[in-house]
């Protein structure tokens, strides 16, 4: 065998335009396109400020904060205070996560721990299909099936409660607590486990003591991440909770939600006039809300993976 | 017909331009690294390289690992310019072209430079257009000559009595040894003047790895080799030099003969005869 | 040593309580759907419009819409999601604009889905002057889907090995080329299978159309992408809230939750599809 070079050498075609600039542009194409993510976020925060600040010139900040009331459509006088949706949504949130924290945590674990590889199959798609309910259908099933059961246990006129909204909103945050804290398990270095065993602890020692232990900052994160959702969800508390404007007064009566306000009064009110403008400062409490507690799983799922390394 | 004649024509061409550019390399090397520091952020991987390689010749790299061998034969085709955080200092000339050069094109470095990596790299396409590729995305699109050189890279590599009836099927179905033939294949269809293979035979069983120091072998008449091993029988076998690496430094580079049998360095010595490493 | 195999029969049990209601979660809502929809699924349930004030009749101005408003939604959110994504896996370099573009994509899928809404009237609706429209539902869709798109997407060019950047930048292609020929082609299974997914969780929300395009009830079907239009979800709200005959109209409604689930069931199940078709295309 010999090496030939029988062919006619390759002459390079080159392009109308010069390559080097040619990338250059594409480079700045998909640059654009990274950015455009930032900005959108950056958009939102900016038009939920802008579209606010005329409310304030009409409402007191104070007022608008702190106040006890909120009715805007008043022939008296117009009251713009939020505390009854954030004590609403506190509730509501509250109550999802004292039902779905256990909850999730126990099924993370049960997943990664316990369960065999042929249950893990089975399982983890059925999270996954929970994930992909629309809220619209959970929140009809809190009118249809959760409601009537709640005011049978319960003795209430109807189901539509904050309690009714918290089960909803469980069934909604479970998803991402399961899968996030079960990653967050699985990753736990398996030389921990060994460890444990090695000493002489059983098994369920292990999963409490040693494993949730060790994964605790990736469990508060996905704990905050379904809490995120919960804060925001609005289908769900706008069908199932009852929507009374008034100030809760237990998690058996009806409440009402910054999200619900908005869904429920934005269908109504006149473009751009305070009470317009008033529903945009909620939807700014609310994004700040939510985007506070992202930020802080945020901080927390990646102070962890950085551990982790 | 005509065609015919025209290709002979400028075949003949070639064969006197060779003649000439071989005269002139005899003189002078084909590459040379002046002073090369390379730098992953902090810390230096490679310190004052100082290196010639002949035209035509196959120069063993070795040393332990982490040394920096694989790092350094990276720099000549700026592979390594996909990493970010790196930095060089100094010169790799190449046919007297400092490579680091700011209005030197990459894209045409490595179309001169070609690169075989250590794990075979087989594209998931077929063994066709595998080859056809680099000659596809250098904007050749005259099919009769695809196929040609295509047949020619696969002669070249020894593989085409292997594989020349199922040109069309995927390159997976390949075995480790002729996945890493196709791979040198395609490197060899975009006529490249240097080649650097990074432990190719690494993951090879020994008749595979036979057969592709054999291919090395015949190579050297055409291309210039650098070839990083961490099997210093293989460097024996097929290097015509040797360069030893240790902790990023170029302990000393000579004759293989001579660094096998009578190197100048104490450490070498316990190197090559196996006392660390 | 007794005491220890108790506590974790104990503890395991607690566990598997744990997972057992999850699925009973899941058991539950399917069968009361499947099993008190199904009765009121039949061809003119699907293919009819809405009769009597939308006390018989059919769905169809419904599933035409959630269809139609989809279709915006993948235009906006399937090119600009693999666009982000390609930047961030292909040519991003570590640092802080990076960081600050991941940041915010991990912060925008947790903004709240009405305040994707609220962003969509002010921007479709009344800046860009598209009005209630699907045009301004589906963008403002979009908009909030973009996330799961670029994650979805970034992770199928993760799948693809480094390998194949490498072999091609050597054989002297630009970074472009090398994208182009030798890792969109095998990520793009992926990044549909991504999309899909993304879909059909669009296709089910609700907050973000309420006030950009979905009506209430439409006697015809939209002409344009300019003219409102009925939504699957939009329209099961509406059944069992704000219907003057709630109780008269259950089935519907249940028969409109059905037809949501299976519909984005379906589109998962393409989306299985695809990843499968595709794969075994590449292989070959």
């Amino acid at each position: 065998m010999s090496i030939q070079i029988l062919s006619p050498r390759i002459t390079v075609v080159k392009p109308w335009i010069s390559l080097a600039v040619k990338e250059k542009l594409i480079h700045g194409f998909f640059f654009l396109n990274g950015i455009l993510s930032v900005i959108v976020l950056l958009g939102i925060f900016a038009l939920l400020v802008f579209t606010s600040i005329p409310a304030f010139q009409e409402i007191n900040v104070g007022s608008f904060l702190f106040g006890l009331e909120w009715n805007p459509t008043s022939y008296v006088k117009e009251q713009y205070g939020i505390i009854p949706m954030l004590v609403s949504t506190f509730m509501v949130t509250l109550g999802a996560l004292v039902i779905a924290v256990p909850l999730g945590i126990g099924t993370a674990a049960y997943l990664s721990d316990v369960a065999s590889p042929r249950v893990r199959e089975i399982a983890k798609p059925i999270v996954e299909i929970l994930a992909g309910i629309p809220s619209v259908v959970i929140g009809f099933l809190g009118i249809v099936l959760v409601g009537p059961i709640l005011a049978k246990v319960f003795g209430t006129h109807n189901g539509l409660n904050a309690l009714n909204g918290s089960v909803l909103l469980a069934v909604m945050a479970l998803p991402t607590i399961v899968s996030i804290s079960e990653d967050a398990i699985s990753n736990v270095p398996k030389s921990y486990d060994q460890a444990s065993l090695a000493l002489g602890a059983s098994k369920w020692q292990t999963v409490i003591k040693v494993k949730i232990p060790a994964a605790l900052s990736g469990i508060i994160a996905a704990c905050m991440l379904g809490m995120g959702r919960a804060v925001g969800e609005t289908m769900t508390v706008l069908m199932a909770t009852g929507c009374a404007p008034a100030m809760p007064e237990s998690f058996l009566g009806p409440v009402r939600t910054l999200t619900s306000s908005i869904a429920i009064e934005l269908g109504e009110v006149a473009y751009n006039t305070t009470h317009y403008y008033a529903l945009f400062a909620l939807g700014l409490v609310l994004f700040i809300m939510t985007f506070l507690v992202n930020m802080t799983s945020d901080i927390i799922l990646h102070k962890y993976e950085k551990v982790n390394r | 017909m005509n065609t015919m004649i025209k290709e002979k024509k400028s075949n003949q061409k070639n064969v006197e331009q060779e003649v000439i550019s071989a005269e002139l390399e005899e003189n002078n090397m084909k590459v040379r690294v002046e002073n090369f520091n390379f730098y992953y952020d902090t810390t230096q991987a490679l310190k004052d390289i100082n290196l010639e390689i002949k035209a035509n010749s196959v120069v063993g790299i070795i040393g332990p690992s982490g040394c920096g061998k694989s790092t350094f034969l990276r720099c000549f085709n700026r592979m390594n310019d996909t990493i970010s955080s790196i930095r060089y200092e100094g010169k790799i000339r190449i046919d007297e072209k400092n490579i680091f050069d700011d209005n030197l094109d990459v894209v045409d470095l490595r179309r001169n430079v070609g690169m075989v990596f250590q794990k075979s790299n087989p594209f998931p396409k077929s063994i066709f257009e595998n080859i056809a590729y680099g000659l596809k995305i250098n904007g050749i699109k005259d099919k009769n000559f695809i196929a040609q050189k295509v047949e020619e890279s696969l002669k070249n590599a020894a593989l085409w009595d292997e594989i020349k009836d199922r040109l069309h099927k995927s390159a997976f179905a390949l075995s480790g040894g002729q996945q890493q033939r196709l791979c040198i294949a395609r490197a060899l269809a975009i006529e490249p003047e240097v080649l650097l293979l990074d432990e190719p035979a690494s993951a090879l069983d020994p008749i595979a790895t036979a057969k592709i120091e054999e291919l090395i072998h015949e190579l050297k008449k055409k291309y210039t080799i650098l070839i990083v091993t961490h099997n210093m029988q293989q460097a024996a076998r097929v290097s015509d030099y040797t360069a030893f690496f240790m902790l990023g430094e170029l302990i000393e580079c000579d004759e293989t003969n001579k660094i096998f049998t009578n190197p100048s360095k104490k450490i070498t010595e316990d190197y090559v005869t196996g006392r660390f490493g | 040593m007794k005491k220890k195999k108790m506590e974790q029969f104990i503890g395991f049990m607690f566990l598997r309580v744990c997972i057992g209601l999850v699925i009973l979660a899941l058991v539950v809502i399917l069968y009361d759907i499947f099993s008190k929809g199904s009765g009121v699924i039949n061809w003119e349930f699907l293919s009819a419009m809405p009769r009597k004030g939308m006390t018989e009749g059919g769905i169809f101005p419904a599933i035409v819409g959630t269809f139609l408003v989809t279709i915006i939604t993948a235009l906006l959110s399937i090119p600009l999601g693999m666009g982000c994504a390609i930047y961030l896996n292909e040519y991003a370099r570590k640092g802080k604009v990076t960081r600050l573009i991941r940041m915010s994509i991990r912060n925008l899928s947790g903004v709240p889905s009405i305040v994707y809404g609220l962003f969509g009237v002010v921007v479709f609706v009344q800046l860009l002057q598209l009005n209630t429209s699907i045009l301004s539902a589906g963008l403002t869709l979009g908009l909030m889907t973009l996330p799961w798109t670029i994650t979805a997407s970034e992770e199928a060019l993760k799948n693809v090995p480094q390998s194949y950047r490498d072999g091609s930048l050597a054989l002297g292609a630009t970074k472009w080329q090398s994208i182009r020929t030798n890792v969109l082609p095998y990520s793009i299974p992926g990044m549909l299978t991504g999309a899909i997914l993304g879909l059909s969780r669009a296709a089910g929300e609700t907050a973000p159309i309420l006030f950009t395009g979905a009506a209430f009830y439409l006697p015809f079907l939209p002409k344009s992408f300019s003219d409102q239009f009925m939504a699957l979800p939009y329209h099961l709200y509406i059944m069992s809230t704000q219907h003057h005959a709630i109780e008269k109209v259950r089935p519907i409604a249940y028969g409109t939750a059905l037809v949501l689930i299976v519909l984005i069931f379906c589109m998962n199940f393409v989306a299985i599809i695809v990843r499968y078709k595709l794969r075994k295309v590449k292989m070959e």
